[in-house]
């Protein structure tokens, strides 16, 4: 596998930059589009339970708009500063690169903190998801998303490890800050499907 | 600022974008999700034109974080993304669609409704 694309490579690339072709950000991306499977399927299980609410409260009484707007904002914002350190990375300047990995990983933190802080007051109230079935699927929904950025955000920890680690950006490692920056925007595509869909669309 | 000619790592199926596109993007995204919380909270619109028109604008910005932030594009390198994409698509709203157009009627049959 790896000597077939390193000589189809040598046949069709005689440019300055010379780098066997991966195709491992293809497959990422496809991994992405079976992910997007699962969200949809938590959907469309949101979509049909989110007025059975078991003589229990409903999305008006429970959601605060205000939290999901700061946590909408955090997560378009670490978007962006996730995109600055792509752009460093291919400009081959590590340290600027660690800085915004590092912003992108506290707005993160951040997002995932006010989620848990949603979660365990909701719990608190006695509104966990053993409470109806429009909670049983809001918290299996949101959570799911939020257990993706948990894992986004170890991911970036290691990347940033090996970033440390070895002297220069190597192209393995520029193929993997490839991945986990489609992994972090397509969680952001996620989140604006659950802002507008979960929040909005149930206190509208 | 960006260098077009520094492509230092070539992967099959990605393109790294511009300052530019990023900040297109964002911009875009602010002015969108805006316009959705605004809608909603300030209680302009009967409930179902709201959420018709913050669904239209979901559509709109998740199209604009594909372009801008994922940076798919009609290139014939990303032909083989796009095609996974599209079919994923396809697949969702299979999979949405039908279990919201069964689950109704069965509510409507059941009179649960």
């Amino acid at each position: 596998m790896l000597q077939k694309t390193i000589s189809l490579d040598l046949d069709d690339d005689h440019s300055a930059h010379h780098h066997p072709e991966s195709h491992s950000v293809f497959g990422f991306w496809l991994y992405l589009m079976t992910d997007c499977i699962i969200f949809a399927t938590l959907f469309a299980v949101f979509a049909v339970m989110s007025h059975q609410f078991a003589g229990g409260p409903t999305a008006k009484d429970l959601f605060e708009i205000k939290g999901v707007a700061i946590e909408t904002a955090i997560l378009l914002v670490s978007s962006i500063t996730f995109g600055f350190g792509m752009l460093c990375a291919h400009r081959g300047n590590k340290q600027a690169l660690l800085f915004w990995l590092a912003v992108t990983f506290l707005l993160g933190l951040a997002f995932i903190g006010l989620e848990i802080r949603e979660f365990s007051n909701l719990v608190a109230q006695g509104n966990g998801p053993d409470r109806s079935a429009f909670l049983s699927s809001f918290f299996t929904l949101v959570a799911t998303h939020g257990l993706h950025v948990s894992l986004g955000l170890i991911w970036m920890v290691i990347l940033a490890c090996q970033v440390l680690a070895k002297g220069e950006l190597t192209e393995k490692t520029l193929r993997r800050l490839t991945c986990l920056s489609l992994f972090w925007h397509f969680l952001d595509v996620v989140w604006i499907c659950v802002f507008t869909f979960v929040y909005l669309a149930s206190v509208a | 600022m960006q260098n077009p000619n520094v492509h230092v790592v070539k992967s099959s199926g990605a393109s790294h974008g511009s300052l530019g596109s990023y900040i297109v993007g964002f911009v875009l995204s602010v002015i969108l999700t805006i316009a959705s919380f605004l809608i909603v909270t300030e209680h302009g619109m009967a409930t179902s034109t709201a959420i018709a028109v913050i669904a239209a604008l979901a559509l709109v910005q998740v199209v604009v974080h594909l372009v801008c932030f994922l940076h798919m594009n009609a290139s014939s390198q990303q032909k083989w993304n796009v095609m996974a994409f599209g079919f994923t698509v396809m697949t969702a709203v299979i999979l949405i669609g039908g279990s919201v157009w069964i689950m109704h009627n069965v509510s409507i049959n059941m009179m649960s409704r």
